[in-house]
């Protein structure tokens, strides 16, 4: 049965036993069946490959997919900072219940408590893993784990390894899924991409795929199907993913009936290399753990922004946060030191190269931290991300302060699933960034790789056993490759290649479109929102998706590797759910978190609307992006009393 | 900001069973602060507007840690620069060396086949990791964190080798298109740690045999790897694996495995 309703399906009760309970509760599948049901999982980052890796252990018969060629590059890999865990190794007061209470009050009170319970109770588990496994967290000289402090929290949290904390997580997990390959309990599909869900019977049995070696769209059936298949940043052209991180399976999923979640909720990451040409391909980003020790400054006066930094003397500088945080200074949320940065160039203070007749970059310092510290500590903790600044920019950080502006890097949106982490579309199950479950309006850092990994190892395999326990092999309709819903998905996919590499009058290649998308939607639905801008983006999208399909270029093979041809896919895709971000951002009229209206505010922060807004919107698709139906799950403050977010 | 033109000689092979061959291209004002890769993407950009088909080539994160990109420029792999993948070099360093021409190549080795111009199979890397790189712990089953403490230098050290992104520049790099930094790096990582220790004999023998049949060629010390390698992987490993092997081979009454 099909949950339009929105069902929560979280369990009753003390906050703490809910997920203990939830689990005695939950039904289980024999060892000998599980090896008759198969599970497809989509992405193999931290939900995709962790839950792959644990389901095959169990003994489900697993396919996974990525379009990488190999699991182990999948963008989680690109994660510097850290993971938070409430483990309290350092005394410091933490404990589950205030990670909780921290990532609520972090997603400015719009995320789903007990989903955010629950995480907070698995971190401590994902670091026993990941330690047993191999990972080389950074220790202390005693030999025991080391921490560092993240924005949005007042305690010591945060593990890590180096500024490779992803990398080591993600190539924790592919070990374990490398394991199971060997023992045949995973198939593998590298360079392959998801182009569209089946649904059969009110259910996901699986997905269609287009091998990116020979071009071959194929249908891969299932007993149920797992999207960990990340973010959509990518919308915005410009940002901190990786180049091939798409929104197709979603998106997908989307129109095959799942509900998208929240589509406005992105996260600008305040400390990226600013951008430095029309060539700009991506943004890089530089670790948060950074503002530890780096003080944000620009100059006061802004006859000085074309000085040499190490020429404006102290009085001079302005160092934004800590005037206007003293409490949290420099580790202040990651919305909030965005839109500060955002601030002061709009101001006229803005550093760094002119670009487009505008100057957006600020300064962060390692100068007294270098003074306090030694060089040698400075180089032991960032080391790796003042060598990477360095290579990109060709200054020395060690020298003269970094530039950094905000980029897009998260989205905390995504396709709405209850507790179990189940969509609308029974049996399709939705892992990691790619849903929107627990990170409300604003993820705080060090938090994407505990979600990731914390749905994975031990939240997919529990409650995708518990579907496949309620739904059993003997009660499923057979589905074979010659069945209607089979045969009519993936001629459907053929034909949406085809007319993609045959538009009628092929102009501009789709890299052309995608940017201008990304202008739109950087410029009206960014780091700061109005009614009036977001109308006119509604407007221009869809005229942008017509020129598109008209317009067009795609050479080479469709039957081959043809790289312009998947970029043309996931940039059609992009069009669409580019304007649903749009519509969401201009329907939620407050600002909340990462979502922030200019209409809305209250002492240059967020203003939220508690009365009117305090739940998730769940858009439903019905033929175009502008004609998607808004459904609304109220979200409930039983322990966290929704407050003014402040960091003063 | 100083632009400049460039002649690349970009390989082209439209398949693993075609012939390839080097195509003459102009890369236009290319700027010193573009990457290497996004110079490509101009080249590209250009080729399609012209109706031609773009350079295949892969690539993803653009920040060095993927290790899905790679290319050989002007016999370097990766490119000129140390410690850096092929999209983290930046044209600056290109202009510094005063380079006008470019030779862009896949990286070359028989255990990599290539699939379309500059991008090739690395599957054999993800095979030498199936045969034994990892640590057996069930998901659920771990112990606290913290109840074993290892020494910071060995933590340090088994972090040293971990950090390799499996790009198989080393592989590139080595005239005898050796495997060995790779299969070192890991079977070090995890044979310092000691949650490792249960599997090292083992691991080492899986992990060789595999490696010895995906038909990469021996070591013979020339350090090749370890000058290519963007993450500055020490070839020490490579002797530390020859170690672990040669006690795994005496102290075990197997041979190598050699697998199918």
């Amino acid at each position: 049965m099909a949950n339009t309703e929105l069902k929560s399906n979280e369990p009753t009760g003390p906050i703490e036993d809910r997920w203990r309970l939830h689990k005695q509760n939950s039904d289980l599948v024999a060892p000998h069946n599980r090896r008759k049901r198969t599970v497809i999982i989509v992405g193999s980052g931290l939900a995709g490959g962790a839950a792959a890796a644990t389901m095959g252990e169990l003994g489900y018969k697993v396919k996974c997919f990525c379009f990488q060629d190999s699991p182990r590059r999948a963008h989680s890999i690109a994660a510097q900072g850290g993971i938070n865990a409430a483990k309290n190794y350092q005394n410091d007061g933490d404990s589950v219940y205030r990670l909780f209470y921290d990532t609520v009050k972090g997603g400015d009170f719009r995320s789903r408590e007990s989903n955010v319970y629950r995480l907070a109770e698995l971190s401590v588990n994902i670091i026993d893993q990941a330690v047993s496994q191999g990972v080389p967290f950074a220790r202390e000289y005693g030999g025991l784990l080391a921490n560092r402090s993240f924005g949005g929290a007042l305690v010591s949290r945060t593990f890590y390894a180096r500024g490779q904390t992803g990398q080591q997580l993600l190539l924790g997990a592919y070990s374990a899924l490398a394991r199971q390959i060997e023992a045949g309990t995973v198939e593998m599909f590298p360079r392959h991409s998801m182009q569209d869900l089946i649904v059969h019977e009110g259910k996901a049995r699986g997905i269609v795929t287009r091998n990116l070696i020979n071009g071959k769209v194929e249908a891969h059936i299932a007993d149920v199907v797992i999207l960990a298949t990340g973010g959509y940043g990518n919308v915005f052209f410009l940002s901190t993913n990786a180049m091939g991180s798409n929104c197709t399976a979603i998106w997908q999923a989307h129109k095959r009936g799942a509900f998208f979640a929240n589509p406005c909720y992105t996260q600008i990451h305040p400390t990226c290399i600013p951008r430095s040409g029309e060539y700009q391909s991506k943004l890089t980003l530089m670790s948060e753990s950074l503002r530890n020790d780096g003080r944000v400054w620009v100059p006061r006066n802004k006859e000085d922004v074309t000085k040499d930094p190490k020429k404006i003397p102290e009085e001079d500088r302005y160092y934004y946060l800590e005037e206007r945080y003293p409490k949290f200074g420099n580790l202040v949320p990651r919305d909030v030191a965005s839109r500060n940065a955002m601030y002061v160039c709009d101001d006229g203070l803005g550093v760094g190269p002119e670009l487009d007749g505008e100057r957006r970059a600020v300064y962060l310092d390692f100068k007294s931290a270098i003074e306090r510290l030694g060089e040698d500590t400075i180089r032991e903790r960032y080391g790796n991300l003042f060598e990477m600044y360095e290579r990109i920019t060709g200054d020395d950080p060690y020298k003269t302060p970094m530039m950094i502006y905000p980029a897009t890097h998260y989205t905390m949106g995504g396709l709405w699933v209850d507790y179990n982490l189940q969509s609308t579309i029974d049996g399709l199950f939705v892992g990691g960034e790619a849903n929107f479950s627990d990170h409300g309006a604003n993820r705080l850092g060090a938090s994407a790789l505990m979600q990731g990994l914390a749905d994975g190892y031990f939240v997919l395999p529990f409650t995708v056993g518990d579907y496949l326990g309620r739904n059993r092999l003997k009660d499923q309709a057979p589905l074979e490759q010659d069945d209607k819903a089979v045969t009519d998905a993936v001629a459907g996919v053929e034909a949406k290649l085809k007319a993609l590499a045959n538009a009628p009058e092929p102009t501009h290649s789709p890299d052309y479109f995608h940017k201008k998308l990304g202008n739109i939607i950087w410029k009206y639905c960014g780091m700061a929102r109005t009614a009036e801008g977001l109308k006119k983006a509604i407007e221009e999208i869809p005229k942008l998706r017509e020129q598109f399909h008209r317009e067009v270029k795609v050479t080479g093979d469709t039957d081959g590797f043809n790289q312009t041809l998947v970029k043309a896919a996931r940039v059609a895709d992009f069009l669409e759910l580019g304007e649903l971000m749009c519509i969401d951002a201009l329907a939620r009229e407050e600002s909340c978190g990462g979502h922030f209206r200019e209409e809305h505010v209250i002492d240059m922060e967020a203003k939220r609307d508690d009365e009117h807004f305090q739940h998730v919107a769940a858009w439903e698709h019905q033929g175009e992006p502008s004609a998607a139906a808004l459904h609304k799950e109220p979200l409930e403050f039983e322990y966290v009393k929704p407050t003014q977010r402040s960091y003063k | 900001m100083k632009t400049k033109n460039l002649t690349l000689h970009v390989w082209r092979q439209r398949g693993p069973n075609d012939s390839g061959d080097f195509e003459r291209y102009v890369a236009k004002d290319v700027n010193e602060h573009m990457s290497f890769l996004e110079m490509l993407d101009v080249v590209n950009e250009d080729l399609l507007e012209n109706g031609d088909e773009p350079i295949a080539f892969d690539h993803d994160c653009r920040e060095g840690i993927c290790g899905m990109c790679g290319v050989v420029v002007n016999g370097y792999a990766h490119g000129p620069q140390e410690r850096t993948t092929a999209c983290q070099l930046h044209m600056r360093q290109i202009f510094e060396l005063g380079w006008d021409e470019l030779w862009i190549e896949p990286w070359r080795a028989t255990s990599f086949p290539v699939i379309k111009d500059l991008a090739v199979d690395r599957g054999a890397f993800d095979r030498i990791i199936q045969a034994g790189g990892y640590i057996s712990i069930r998901t659920g089953s771990a112990r606290d964190a913290n109840e074993t403490p290892i020494p910071k230098d060995v933590s340090d050290a088994a972090m040293d080798a971990a950090e390799c992104i499996g790009c198989g520049a080393c592989v590139a790099a080595c005239p005898n298109a050796s495997a060995s930094l790779f299969t070192a790096a890991k079977i070090s990582h995890l044979g310092l740690l000691p949650q490792g220790q249960a599997e090292r004999t083992d691991r080492v023998r899986k992990m060789v045999g595999q490696m010895d049949h995906e038909g990469f060629g021996s070591c013979t010390n020339h350090g090749e790897c370890e000058k290519a390698c963007p993450k500055g992987i020490s070839i020490d490993w490579i002797a530390r694996m020859n170690r672990d092997l040669l006690k795994a081979m005496t102290t075990s009454a197997d041979d190598i495995e050699e697998r199918d």
